[in-house]
């Protein structure tokens, strides 16, 4: 039988490994892929307890999580390519137009 | 025999996640981040969550990974893959190496408490996972529901405002 423990030590590498794209990568885009990852390894540790709790609110909670994430796609990638219009580049080291 | 296919799957997991920090092009993390979503969308198989893990391969694998796969396109960025793609890394590799240990430090000592509900495998095999969480979502989380759809609509209007080159 595979417990819970299982499912919630592999979330945390997942988030971990997310983490290091976050800081560590260049390239906007492959940093919001990283977020990704980290919202999806948060999202194995919700049902994973709501199946241990045996209750429906973590599911639940795991939807609205996809539905933030699809807004935060669409307005992410929109600021990308506003930013790129103006750059010609979305690597993070050159965004730092409100830096004093 | 379902331990191992366990631990294939988390394997598989990770190191796609793997891929996905450590790979030039973005096309190529694209890819890896897809396998990634469809392993977890088996571990929500294996927990008994069949509609989550639906929902897993058709918002994230299918329509979010679609959207950004749109963007890498459109912006061509395969040129700057040959210059230096990462920064940082030593101090970057402390922190997450500090946050594994943080995380699985906790994991390892604490005890899982909470409310338990009355929702077992075998309520899911004969009621139907997608007709619990329908229950669940239009009686006791109708309110969040609602604002989720603003939030959704705000992110329409936002990605259309942002992305238009004259408002």
């Amino acid at each position: 039988m595979i417990g819970v423990y299982h499912y919630m030590t592999v979330a945390a590498i997942l988030f971990a490994m997310g983490t290091y794209g976050v800081l560590t990568r260049r390239n906007a885009i492959v940093i919001f892929m990283c977020i990704e990852l980290m919202l999806n390894s948060v999202n194995l540790t919700f049902i994973a307890l709501s199946r241990h709790l045996h209750s429906m609110d973590g599911q639940i909670f795991v939807f609205f999580v996809m539905t933030v994430a699809a807004a935060e796609a669409a307005v992410g990638l929109a600021l990308m390519i506003t930013f790129f219009r103006n750059r010609e580049s979305i690597d993070v080291d050159q965004i730092n137009m409100l830096k004093w | 025999m379902e331990i191992l296919f366990f631990y294939l799957v988390a394997f598989v997991t990770l190191v796609s996640g793997l891929l996905v920090i450590r790979c030039q092009s973005p096309v190529n993390s694209a890819l890896a981040l897809v396998n990634t979503f469809f392993c977890l969308a088996v571990f929500y198989v294996m927990l008994h969550a069949p509609f989550m893990a639906a929902i897993q391969i058709m918002v994230y694998a299918g329509a979010i990974m679609v959207l950004i796969l749109f963007v890498i396109m459109l912006l061509n960025l395969g040129t700057e893959s040959r210059q230096r793609y990462t920064r940082g890394v030593v101090w970057s590799s402390i922190a997450s190496l500090l946050m594994l240990i943080v995380a699985t430090v906790t994991i390892k000592t604490g005890q899982v408490t909470g409310a338990e509900g009355e929702i077992t495998a075998h309520t899911v095999k004969s009621v139907g996972h997608t007709e619990l969480i329908g229950r669940t979502m239009f009686t006791e989380f109708l309110l969040p529901f609602e604002i989720a759809s603003i939030l959704l609509l705000v992110a329409i209007v936002g990605a259309v405002v942002l992305a238009k080159k004259e408002v």
